[in-house]
């Protein structure tokens, strides 16, 4: 019997905040003053921030194994190698993957964009026959979600357009759920892909993966699901969850930028025809021609970036260790936290599921009269970072008639003092904009 | 520097009261040649739109819509009153030193003799991420007036 990976052992009991502010010493950045007040980081939806264990394990790698890896004879090439490896497989094994089913990528972007260029190079006249099958022709149709973030969608809209498909969308509801009627209808024979977000980076939605796999695998389509804001807050089996491919950025769980992961079965990983072309992804090379390696290494050409690599495993194993599920229960309670107080603002509109729904720990909203950009420069004079804009979601913000919004987002690291801060700098806006 | 060198009441005010903004409604003044310009900020999506009609040399009208902060609305209004009225050669010396001062960095102090009321936009030019914001209208108006006069 195999035992069940640690972070996926359900532990119940949230974090709390004593916990919360031990947390905290990790972080050395989490320690400064903002204009003259305490940071209150609620800005982790863009971008985490990194534990010392994290810091300190990149820095290692340079002080005593750096290296390139897969090359090489000699002692540091080896230790290099091996450090890569290792990050591999925790990492693959952090989301419930195969070690060879795991690819590093820059981040999320960067692996979508590997899996529609492989599609659109498995279109071409001279493809391999076993890329047949993600050979896309005039009328197919791929499907997204109008939720989507622009990683997770105009890629997608590229390659339709140099392939003839069609991108279709399940749209949302006004409390920004799919709507799983119309999903239903629009996932059909000609589906060749079903690309959707887990967890909604401006709802806080976490989207029903069981039922629209099901739809998908009636329909014989492939399913790329975007981890973005799932693999750092949940945790997350892409096996149990059933998904072909899957991405993820290490920065936005605790590790630098430069760094993110595809997964995908391993039996269409080595059908898939590569995207970057070059050295240590090879078999035989001659002038005329290349055989090319299975994945991982098919997808990695060039030399990668090993310490970040190494960097974003250190990272994973620091939440393992917190426990997931703990770190997810915590970051529901301050979801909920946010959600009930901004619905409490006279002029605040709170998009994506009301309070007591289930959230991940991140709020958007409007304030009436005030626009995004104000409303998070007003925040930052009391030392709160938010995000402000469209969060790279426009399709989204225009279904809900809006065109920027603020958002807050948590994560392990913050307290509930961190949010009722901000509820109380929230509640300030409208007045000193005499909105 | 505190928020409210950054917002100053002169701003706020400006912010609601959006001097020329309506430019779907307004037609072209007679005997006036005009441009037009639209300009969209993408990381906000902060978009405005400014028309400016010449005649006789001087700026007759400035219209405009647009949608963004308090910041790039603000900046519209008072862009509206100073450069009505104005010669061409005055609005462009206008712009340029409005530039200059936001693009300084603090550095460079605005002149109310020449600003006016766009001068109360000095403290924005230490905002780097706010600059765009305040020189959306005023790229926007260049841009068309060039047209205008190309016209």
């Amino acid at each position: 019997m195999v035992a069940t990976p640690a972070h996926l052992r359900r532990s119940a009991t949230a974090l709390g905040n004593e916990e919360v502010l031990r947390i905290r010493n990790d972080f050395p950045i989490l320690q400064q003053h903002v204009n003259g007040k305490p940071l209150i980081y609620l800005d982790s939806g863009a971008t985490s921030q990194n534990p010392l264990s994290v810091l300190e394990a990149e820095q290692e790698f340079y002080e005593q194994r750096n290296s390139a890896v897969h090359r090489g004879a000699h002692h540091l090439a080896v230790e290099a190698t091996e450090a890569f490896e290792n990050a591999r497989e925790t990492v693959a094994d952090f989301v419930g993957a195969e070690w060879d089913e795991l690819i590093w990528t820059s981040n999320a972007t960067e692996g979508l964009n590997l899996l529609t260029y492989s599609f659109l190079n498995a279109s071409l006249p001279g493809a391999a026959p076993e890329a047949a099958r993600f050979a896309l022709a005039p009328g197919d149709e791929l499907v997204v979600t109008e939720m989507e973030h622009h990683a997770n969608l105009i890629p997608w809209q590229e390659l339709a357009a140099r392939t003839g498909a069609v991108v279709k969308f399940i749209p949302i509801d006004d409390a920004g759920a799919l709507d799983m009627d119309a999903a239903a209808g629009i996932i059909g024979p000609r589906t060749r892909v079903l690309a959707f977000t887990h967890a909604s980076n401006v709802l806080g939605t976490i989207n029903p993966v069981p039922a629209l796999v099901a739809l998908a695998r009636s329909a014989g389509a492939l399913v790329v699901l975007d981890a973005c804001q799932s693999a750092p807050h949940l945790p997350l089996d892409v096996k149990a969850l059933d998904v072909d491919f899957a991405v993820f950025s290490g920065h936005k769980m605790l590790a630098p930028t430069g760094i993110g992961a595809l997964y995908g079965r391993s039996e269409l990983l080595n059908a898939m025809p590569p995207f970057l072309t070059g050295g240590s992804m090879i078999t035989t090379v001659t002038m005329e021609r290349a055989g090319f390696l299975p994945s991982p290494q098919r997808f990695e050409a060039g030399t990668q970036r090993i310490s970040q690599a190494v960097a974003l495993a250190a990272a994973v194993n620091y939440l393992s260790e917190t426990g997931m599920d703990r770190i997810h229960a915590w970051e529901a309670e301050l979801g909920q936290r946010l959600v009930q107080g901004l619905e409490s603002i006279p002029g605040i509109r709170v998009l994506g599921p009301a309070a007591g729904q289930e959230r991940i720990g991140l709020a958007a909203f409007d304030v009436a009269g005030v626009h995004a950009h104000d409303v998070g420069q007003f925040l930052d004079s009391r030392g709160i970072a938010v995000r402000v804009g469209h969060h790279c979601a426009q399709p989204l913000h225009r279904r809900l008639g809006l065109t920027a919004t603020t958002r807050a987002s948590t994560y392990l690291y913050n307290t509930t003092d961190d949010v009722d801060a901000f509820l109380n700098a929230a509640a300030d806006v409208r007045a000193y904009f005499q909105a | 520097m505190s928020l409210d060198q950054l917002y100053q009441q002169i701003i706020l005010e400006h912010a609601k009261a959006r001097h020329g903004s309506g430019l779907a409604s307004a037609t072209v003044p007679e005997d006036a040649s005009s441009g037009q310009s639209h300009q969209l900020n993408p990381t906000c999506g902060d978009e405005i739109t400014v028309r400016v009609s010449v005649a006789g040399g001087k700026v007759s009208e400035l219209r405009w819509d647009g949608d963004g902060c308090s910041i790039s609305m603000a900046s519209a209004s008072v862009l509206t009153e100073l450069a009505e009225g104005m010669s061409v050669g005055e609005l462009r010396t206008v712009i340029d030193s409005f530039r200059e001062v936001l693009r300084s960095r603090g550095k460079v102090p605005a002149d109310p003799e020449v600003l006016g009321d766009a001068a109360a936009f000095e403290g924005v030019s230490r905002y780097a991420a706010r600059v765009k914001c305040a020189m959306l209208s005023w790229v926007a108006a260049e841009d068309a007036l060039g047209q205008a006069l190309a016209a």
